[in-house]
């Protein structure tokens, strides 16, 4: 079963920024660590949602908009691809990743299996 | 069986429609051929056999579904163990936390308990379709998301136990106050869970607690209204099911359990004695309430207190309590505010408990304490 592991962060609660630069050298090891886990098949981080553009087509015509395309707090900071034998190991996985315990939250999806 | 099915299938819907077929078909042998040596094996058996049936004629729609391999490796498994008992594994899944807690106290009445949605439904006071919807959505997600079907490794065994423990707790608290039923079903699940994990302490804390509390079942209504337990009719009390009560706490504390239904059984079955000792209770809620810290716990310490000291000690441990939205903290300061002769201010703390009580039997005893402060 493969999963996305979806990295959500609120920087107003976010305790990332008031870290010491080693302890936040120490978090960014912790995320490289777990991208090299077994079972982890993919991932990245996001620039922030200031960044983003959203994309529709009416009429044929591409319309973009400067922004996320959902405003909310909680912003997709990053994500990891995940195969595993059930749930219960990814949620392990989400339980390891640092944001989870720095004020943020981890949601897991299954993928579709094709 | 069901449970017996659905660890071999490793999927709720067609265990539940292969039950069923098997089950017509026996109606239909049964009378005619007799009744086969094992009948529990034979159902399982051929409800077994209607599934891969259906798999097979589905093999050719479904490319690669999970279901495929596992029917595959069944067909192999199925001759040396034909019918492992699965229940423990089954309640472990229906009580997974990634489930909401409403769908894993569906879940486990429909898949242990053998009841029909439309019974849930109405114990639980919601529209059938409601219940219908909420279980499919959670039998969806335990196929997609692939939530395990199995007991938990032993470093998730003790917060999964204590999920289980509480779904089979809230189904024995939902039926605590009139509907008998779920109580029961609460007491069969909390004695086979007991019979499964039979080292679990807290497994037998909470077996014990709900014995114990239901025993007086007969004794808690009179004539439709609330009977407090210090004037219940002790006779009308089961006593063959409180001395079971008592011997599953026994089994517990011989476990060295002092888990939190270990302890709240304990203060039910000093309950039972003939006259309660309530400085023990006492400080036994104040070790529970350092176990798990709650208002609710509180308020039961400060009765033992004013049991044990005196009301105005009792309202003193009231005071400050975080309990505002609770009928029984009023319903309890007007009781020890009523024994002080204070009953101006009685008055008012029935009437804000009036206001907060649900039930009938809790409504009638509260409305003649009022209309007796007028005597």
């Amino acid at each position: 079963m493969q999963y996305l592991i979806q990295i959500y962060s609120n920087d107003s609660v976010s305790r990332y920024e008031g870290l010491s630069e080693e302890e936040k050298q120490a978090v960014m090891g912790e995320y490289f660590a777990i991208s090299g886990a077994p079972g982890v098949t993919g991932g990245a981080q996001l620039q922030p949602p200031t960044t983003a553009t959203t994309v529709r087509v009416e009429d044929g015509r591409t319309l973009t908009t400067d922004g996320p395309f959902l405003e909310t707090k909680e912003a997709l900071g990053g994500y990891y691809l995940y195969e595993a034998d059930d749930l219960d190991a990814a949620i392990e996985l989400a339980a390891r990743i640092p944001a989870a315990r720095l004020g943020g939250a981890i949601e897991v999806r299954p993928l579709v299996e094709r | 069986m069901l449970a017996a099915l659905i660890g071999l299938l490793g999927d709720f819907d067609l265990a539940e429609e292969a039950a069923q077929e098997a089950f017509a078909i026996a109606s239909e042998r049964w009378p005619r051929d007799g009744t086969p040596a094992n009948p529990g094996r034979w159902l399982v058996a051929t409800a077994r056999n209607r599934a891969i049936d259906r798999i097979r004629r589905e093999r050719t729609l479904v490319a690669k579904s999970k279901l495929l391999e596992v029917s595959e490796a069944v067909e192999d498994e199925i001759e040396e163990q034909v019918f492992g008992d699965e229940r423990l594994e089954l309640i472990f899944t229906c009580c997974h936390p990634a489930l909401a807690m409403d769908a894993q106290v569906a879940l486990t009445l429909r898949a242990l308990g053998g009841l029909r949605t439309d019974e849930i439904a109405r114990a639980f006071l919601v529209p059938e379709a409601t219940m219908a919807q909420r279980l499919v959505r959670a039998k969806r997600k335990i196929k997609a998301a692939a939530i395990p079907f199995r007991i938990p490794p032993p470093h998730l065994l003790p917060d999964r136990l204590t999920a289980v423990l509480a779904v089979v707790y809230l189904i024995f608290n939902e039926g605590y106050d009139g509907r008998a039923d779920l109580a029961e079903q609460a007491i069969r699940l909390g004695g086979a869970l007991a019979e499964l994990m039979p080292d679990e302490p807290e497994v037998y804390g909470l077996l014990a607690l709900m014995l114990l509390h239901d025993s007086r079942r007969a004794a808690r209504v009179r004539d439709g209204e609330l009977v407090l337990f210090k004037d219940q009719d002790r006779s009308l009390w089961d006593w063959p099911q409180v001395q079971a009560g008592r011997a599953a706490l026994e089994r517990g504390l011989a476990l060295r359990g002092r888990g939190p239904y270990v302890l709240q059984a304990a203060i039910a079955s000093l309950h039972t004695a003939e006259s309660s000792d309530w400085p023990q209770i006492a400080a036994l809620y104040g070790e529970l309430a350092r176990l798990a810290p709650s208002p609710v716990i509180e308020l039961n310490r400060a009765v033992a207190i004013a049991e044990a000291q005196g009301p105005e000690r009792g309202l003193d441990a009231i005071d400050g309590l975080d309990l505002d939205d609770y009928q029984y903290l009023h319903a309890t300061r007007a009781d020890l505010l009523r024994r002080l002769g204070r009953r101006a201010e009685a008055r008012i703390a029935y009437e804000r408990a009036l206001a907060l009580a649900r039930a009938h039997p809790e409504r009638r005893f509260l409305e003649r304490r009022l209309a007796e402060l007028d005597l």
